[in-house]
């Protein structure tokens, strides 16, 4: 829990840093397009591209001062993906993922992120309930 | 060039925080989005705690005359809720489910467990592509 949070206050301060320094909503998936020119909205490129390069730099940086983070990855290619597609397709059709509408949205307030928000969560966890039921993990 | 590095910066910060948070962990995620199993609430620490920082940054917004780099901010205007939120956020959050990855922990996850991390990120940018053969509405 205070792990989660403290992680959190991270990524809201990093998104409030695209905000007020760059003027640009933090939103991974829009920036992922962006940084590999497969959207043409957005910042330009080379601050899309910075702020992507960020992200493994910036976990990397926790493993070298905390140890090892830990991750348990599904081992079935399929599922990586099958998973990996429809979130890349799902999240430019519907403009944003957990960052840009979870995060950056819910805190505007924004009708659309305030409705796209509680979608793919409800989504998620009705796909995880029937996964399981059918016993794929 | 000074936008980069802070853009760069913030993406390192943002991956530190997922890191810290225990979000680069697919099966915390899927823990997450579990609700009929051991469920795990995590995520809505992380989501709660990034939300403070920007729900202060929102309001900081119209007090600022531009962002501190750059010439103006750039803030989505659409609020109609069209279908292709809808079909989107659903799609993207069948991937999230089945994967237990959204796009900002697959990019961080590069520098923990390169292998899965890559395969998906790579469906994902292919997901992306994909989503530009559909026409515009």
């Amino acid at each position: 829990m205070v792990a989660g949070l403290i992680g959190g206050l991270m990524i809201g301060l990093a998104s409030a840093i695209m905000l007020l320094g760059l003027g640009r909503i933090a939103g991974v998936s829009g920036l992922a397009a962006r940084a590999s020119s497969l959207s043409a909205d957005g910042p330009p490129r080379l601050i899309a591209l910075a702020f992507i390069i960020g992200l493994p730099v910036g976990a990397a940086l926790i493993a070298a001062i905390l140890g090892p983070i830990e991750t348990n990855f599904s081992p079935s290619i399929a599922t990586l993906v099958i998973g990996g597609l429809l979130v890349g397709f799902g999240t430019r059709l519907g403009s944003g993922c957990t960052s840009g509408h979870g995060v950056c949205g819910m805190s505007r307030m924004s009708p659309r992120s305030l409705v796209a928000t509680p979608v793919f969560i409800g989504s998620g966890m009705v796909t995880v309930a029937l996964l399981n039921i059918i016993g794929i993990v | 060039m000074r936008a980069p590095l802070i853009a760069l910066l913030a993406g390192a910060l943002f991956g530190a925080g997922l890191a810290v948070s225990g979000m680069a962990d697919p099966a915390k995620v899927r823990g997450f989005l579990d609700i009929f199993g051991a469920w795990d609430p995590t995520l809505v620490f992380v989501m709660g705690g990034a939300i403070i920082p920007m729900a202060i940054a929102w309001r900081l917004v119209p007090k600022l005359d531009r962002p501190l780099l750059a010439p103006k901010f750039a803030i989505p205007t659409k609020r109609d809720l069209d279908p292709r939120l809808i079909t989107g956020s659903v799609l993207f959050g069948i991937g999230w489910g089945v994967g237990g990855l959204c796009p900002g922990p697959a990019l961080a996850d590069l520098a923990v467990e390169p292998v899965p991390a890559a395969l998906f990120v790579a469906a994902m940018l292919l997901g992306m592509w994909l989503h530009r053969f559909l026409p515009s509405p």
